[in-house]
C-alpha cells in the first residue's frame, strides 16, 4: 500500500505536483494517467525518496521509503530505462543491485530469463535498444521479488509481443496480492490492464476511481440521426418514449443502441433519414476531455503560465 | 508469476501478523547494512572499462616515468653526483602525472552515475545517502591506495638499487615509509577529494577540470606573481600547492619553509574531511 497525503513538489515557480492525496492498494493494478508533464514521474520519485516533497507526505505501508530495511525486496521500481551505466553489462548491473540488498546472485539469472535478456546478459547496456533497456529496467524491478511494484511508462519502446507480455505480467503480479502502480499516457492501454485509475493533470488529482466505474461513466453508446424533417421525427420518437437530445450540426442523438427501432419508426411515418449511425465514445476521448479541462481551469485560475500544449513538458525536459 | 486468475477487485484479507496485506516473497528478507553497499560498489568499480583505463595509464605513468627518471640520472652521474641525497625521490615525477588518473577515477566514481542516471537506481536500492557516499568512498580509497602503494613501492625498490652507485644515501625506514605508504595515503585522499567534488558538481568533465585546476593553478599563479608586494602570497601558493606537498614526502621540498615531514598528509586529511562534510550535507538536501 502506498499512501500519499497532500504531496506537493515545487521546482522554483513551477508546481509539478499539487496536493496529491490518494492511496494505491494491494492486489490490483492501479493505473496512473496524465499527459506529458503532468507530474507522474515526479510523484514516483518522491515515493522513492529521490525527490524531497515540498509539502505533504508519502508512506509505503506506513513507513517512509528511506526507512525500509530491505528496499528492493519491498518495492521494485522501473523509473527510467536509461538509469543504467552504459558501460556495464546487464548481468553486472543487476548483480550490483542484488548485492546492495543481500539478494542471492542466483536471482539475477532468473530475472534475466523472465524478461528475455539471457542471451545478451554479458553485453554492455549502451548497445541495448529502447525495448531491451526497458526490459533490463523491469528485470531490476523484479529482482527482489517485491510486494510493491512501480513502473513508469513500462510499455515505452516495447514491441507488441512485449506489450502483451508486460500487461499479463502486471496482472499476474497483482493477482498474487502485490501492489502494482503503473503510469501511462494511454487510456486505452490502461483500460486493458488497470483495475483502478488515478488521473492527474498539471500536478492535480482529476480522478481516483475504479476502472469499471470510469468505463461505465465514460463509454456511453448512442445513435446519431440526421433527418430533414427534424421536428416531425422528434415528435414521433417522443411518442414512442425515446428521449432525443440536440447534438451539434443539426444532428440528433439518442442514448443507447436503439438504431433498429428508430429506423422502423421512421419508415412507418415515411420520414427520410440522412444518417442513422450507432456511436461509441472512446475512453481516450473521455481522458483527453478530463485533462484538457484541467489545463483550461489552471490557465484561468491564476498568474500561471499560459495553457501548454501536451508536449510542452516533454520538450522542456 | 504464472497464475492468470483475474485480478481481485478488493484487497485480499490481511496477512496474518501484519497490518498491511499483500504478497510475501519466498526470497529471504535481509536487513541491509554497509557491507552490502560495499559489495555493490566493488562490483560497480571493477565492472566498467573506465576503471581499467585510468588505473592502467596510472601504472604505466608511475612505473614508466619513475624507471626512466632513475635510468637517466644513473647514466648521467658518477659516484659523487647524488652524494647524500634520497634515491627514492625520483618517483615523484611519475606520481605527479599519475595523480591526474587518480583524480579522473575519483570523479567518475560519483559523477558518472549522475551522467548516466544510474544514481537514481543506486539510491533506490540503497536509500541511505550517507551509506552510499561512505561505500563509494571506502571502496575507491582502498583501490587507489593499493594501486599507488604497489606501483610506488615497486618504483622505490628499483630506484634504490639502481642509484646505489651514484653516491645517494641509503634510505632510512622513515624515507621508505613516506615514499610508499605516505604518498599512497596522500594520493588516495586526493582521489577521494575528487570523488567528493564529483558528487557535488555531478558532472564528470566539470569536476575533473576543477580538480586539475586545484592541482595546477597555485603553481601557475605563483609563476605570474613576480611583483614584490605579492611575494608572501606567491611563496605560500608555491609551498602549499599539491605538487610541492607531494615532493615533501621525498624530503626534497622545492622550498625551505612550508609543510615538512608528514604535514601534507594532515593538510589533505583535514581538507578532505571538510569537503566530505559539505558533500554529505548537499547530498542529503538535494534531489537525486
Ligand atoms: N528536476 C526538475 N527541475 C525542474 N522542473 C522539473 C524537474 N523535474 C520535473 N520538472 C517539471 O515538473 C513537471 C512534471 O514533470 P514529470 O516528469 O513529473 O511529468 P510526467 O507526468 O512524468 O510527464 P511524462 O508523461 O512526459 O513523462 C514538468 O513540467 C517538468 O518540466
Ligand atoms: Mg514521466
Amino acid at each position: 500500500m502506498i499512501e500519499l497525503e497532500g504531496l506537493t513538489k515545487r521546482f522554483g515557480e513551477k508546481v509539478a505536483v499539487d496536493h496529491l492525496t490518494f492511496s494505491v492498494r494491494p492486489g490490483i493494478v492501479t493505473g496512473f494517467l496524465g499527459p506529458n508533464g503532468a507530474g507522474k514521474s515526479t510523484t514516483m520519485r518522491m515515493i522513492l525518496g529521490l525527490d524531497r516533497p515540498t509539502a505533504g507526505d508519502v508512506r509505503i505501508d506506513g513507513t517512509h521509503y528511506d526507512r525500509l530495511k530491505d528496499p528492493l525486496t519491498y518495492l521494485g521500481a522501473l523509473l527510467d530505462a536509461k538509469a543504467v551505466h552504459g558501460g556495464r553489462s546487464a548481468y553486472n548491473h543487476l548483480l550490483c543491485l542484488a548485492q546492495s540488498n543481500g539478494i542471492p546472485a542466483s536471482r539475477v539469472a532468473q530475472v534475466l530469463e523472465t524478461v528475455g535478456l539471457t542471451a545478451v546478459a554479458r553485453k554492455k547496456a549502451k548497445g541495448f535498444s529502447l525495448g531491451m533497456g526497458q526490459r533490463l529496467g523491469i528485470a531490476g524491478a523484479l529482482l527482489g521479488d517485491p510486494r510493491i511494484l512501480m513502473f513508469d511508462e513500462p510499455v515505452n519502446g516495447l514491441d507488441p509481443e512485449g506489450i502483451h507480455w508486460i500487461r499479463n505480467l502486471m496482472k499476474s503480479l497483482a493477482a498474487q496480492g502485490r501492489t502494482v502502480f503503473v503510469s501511462s499516457h494511454l487510456m486505452s492501454e490502461m483500460a486493458l490492464t488497470a483495475d483502478h485509475l488515478v488521473v492527474i493533470g498539471q500536478g492535480r488529482l482529476l480522478a481516483d476511481t475504479s476502472m469499471a466505474d470510469f468505463i461505465r461513466a465514460n463509454s456511453r453508446s448512442y445513435v446519431r440521426i440526421r433527418c430533414p424533417q427534424r421536428e416531425r421525427l422528434r415528435d414521433v420518437l417522443h411518442q414512442a418514449g425515446i428521449t432525443v437530445v440536440e447534438a451539434g450540426g443539426g444532428a440528433l442523438e439518442v442514448e443507447g443502441g436503439k438504431a433498429e427501432q428508430i429506423g422502423e419508426l421512421a419508415a412507418r411515418y415515411g420520414l427520410v433519414l440522412h444518417e442513422l449511425s450507432p456511436q461509441q465514445a472512446s475512453l481516450e476521448e473521455a481522458f483527453m476531455q478530463l485533462t484538457a479541462e484541467a489545463v483550461e481551469y489552471h490557465a484561468q485560475a491564476g498568474p500561471e503560465p499560459a495553457p501548454r500544449d501536451w508536449g510542452a513538458g516533454w520538450k522542456e525536459a | 508469476m504464472s497464475t492468470h486468475q483475474p485480478p481481485m477487485q478488493q484487497a485480499p484479507a490481511a496477512a496474518p501478523g501484519g497490518p498491511y496485506p499483500g504478497y510475501t516473497s519466498p526470497i529471504p528478507v535481509v536487513r541491509t547494512h554497509l557491507g552490502h553497499a560495499l559489495a555493490s560498489e566493488w562490483t560497480k568499480i571493477k565492472s566498467v572499462r573506465s576503471t581499467l583505463w585510468t588505473l592502467g595509464v596510472f601504472v604505466l605513468l608511475v612505473v614508466g616515468i619513475g624507471l626512466m627518471a632513475g635510468a637517466l640520472v644513473e647514466s648521467n652521474s658518477d659516484s659523487e653526483t647524488l652524494s647524500g641525497e634520497n634515491p627514492l625521490s625520483f618517483g615523484f615525477f611519475g606520481l605527479l602525472l599519475g595523480s591526474i588518473c587518480i583524480i579522473t577515477l575519483g570523479v567518475l566514481t560519483t559523477a558518472s552515475e549522475y551522467g548516466t542516471g544510474m544514481i537514481r537506481t543506486t539510491m533506490t536500492a540503497c536509500p541511505s545517502r550517507a551509506r552510499v557516499l561512505a561505500a563509494k568512498s571506502i571502496v575507491f580509497f582502498a583501490v587507489a591506495f593499493v594501486f599507488t602503494l604497489a606501483t610506488s613501492g615497486f618504483v622505490a625498490m628499483v630506484q634504490a638499487s639502481m642509484l646505489e652507485s651514484t653516491g645517494a644515501r641509503t634510505p632510512t625506514g622513515g624515507d621508505w615509509l613516506k615514499a610508499t605508504v605516505g604518498i599512497s595515503l596522500y594520493m588516495a585522499l586526493l582521489g577521494l577529494l575528487s570523488l567528493l567534488i564529483g558528487s557535488v558538481i555531478r558532472h564528470s568533465a566539470g569536476a575533473i577540470t576543477i580538480m586539475i585546476g586545484v592541482l595546477l593553478a597555485p603553481l601557475v599563479l605563483a609563476l605570474f606573481m613576480a611583483t614584490e608586494s605579492l611575494a608572501k602570497l606567491r611563496e605560500w601558493l608555491f609551498e602549499y600547492s599539491i605538487p610541492n606537498q607531494l615532493s615533501v614526502f621525498y624530503a626534497n621540498s622545492l622550498s625551505e619553509s612550508g609543510p615538512s615531514g608528514w604535514d601534507p598528509l594532515w593538510i589533505m586529511l583535514g581538507l578532505t574531511a571538510v569537503v566530505y562534510a559539505g558533500a554529505y550535507a548537499l547530498l542529503q538536501s538535494r534531489d537525486v
